[in-house]
């Protein structure tokens, strides 16, 4: 299989996560972030390329060094791609509370109704109201 | 959503009580006024409510196309839970195997006069996961705006 290489991808991994929450703090070279994993320098290494490969985060060298700085804009595809799935959900969401808001009023029509005219007032009445 | 365990689990609270907000996601009359997303309408052509019955329904669209879907319902637990096999199939029921299936979760429990609702959707795999919300994408898009112009008008 052909490696992806999108932020979807580069959010895929734990390891990978953790080392863009550690960045949007701040940038840092490799070694810094090695330093806060358990996992051996080169294995962060490849993760870092795997971010930079995605857009995620961009690398530059200082002297020995590799510092890596996050990249905003590329994270913010994410959020994007949620807010749709999100807008879908909400939209079912506000049809139901109507659903239930009809549900709620007609129990409560039919509790005045019945205190009012006791319990004359048929079901077929009130609909044309 | 938690793509690395094939998952969209959704919570929302509901300003009514458990039995109604039951009724409102198991009466398929109720249902079909929900249930699709605008400009889409769901319209029932079978609601067995029972473990190892179905609820077979279309999606239609505003120029009369049909995207038929069915539920299987695996468990029920009246006012408390039900799950169920999500899949696409023809008017008859068929299922299409080449679509994506998943497995839902719903749960009901109360909170004073609300009631919360939590969804938890199972995919087999991650390529489900992702069709399946590509295919959300083109319906709720739209529908998401629609929405606001309503708001707006009032």
């Amino acid at each position: 299989m052909e490696a992806r290489r999108d932020v979807f991808q580069a959010i895929a991994d734990p390891t990978r996560r953790e080392i863009i929450s550690l960045l949007a703090k701040e940038p840092l070279t490799v070694s810094s972030i090695s330093e806060r994993f358990e996992i051996s320098r080169q294995a962060v290494s490849l993760h870092v390329k795997i971010l930079e490969e995605c857009g995620v985060l961009s690398v530059t060298k200082e002297g020995r060094e590799r510092r890596c700085a996050i990249e905003p804009q590329k994270l913010a595809e994410v959020s994007e791609w949620l807010e749709q799935f999100r807008g879908m959900w909400e939209d079912r969401f506000k049809q139901l509370d109507h659903v239930l808001l009809n549900l709620n009023s007609k129990k409560h029509e039919k509790q005045l109704n019945d205190g009012f005219f006791g319990g004359q007032v048929r079901q077929e009445d009130q609909g044309k109201t | 959503m938690d793509k690395s365990a094939r998952k969209i689990k959704v919570k929302r609270e509901f300003a009514a009580a458990r039995d109604r907000v039951w009724s409102a996601w198991t009466d398929a009359s109720l249902l079909d006024q929900w249930w699709a997303p605008k400009p889409w309408k769901a319209v029932t052509k079978v609601m067995d409510f029972r473990e190892g019955g179905y609820w077979l329904y279309a999606m239609t669209g505003p120029d009369g196309e049909k995207h038929w879907a069915r539920a299987d319902f695996l468990s029920i637990r009246p006012q408390e839970s039900f799950s169920y096999k999500d899949a696409f199939c023809d008017e008859n029921g068929t299922i299409n195997q080449s679509l994506p299936q998943a497995e839902w979760m719903n749960r009901f429990s109360e909170n004073g006069n609300s009631t919360v609702v939590e969804i938890e959707i199972s995919y087999e795999n991650l390529s489900d996961l992702e069709s399946i919300i590509e295919m959300g994408f083109k319906e709720g898009f739209s529908s998401g705006l629609e929405n606001l112009d309503e708001l707006l008008e009032k």
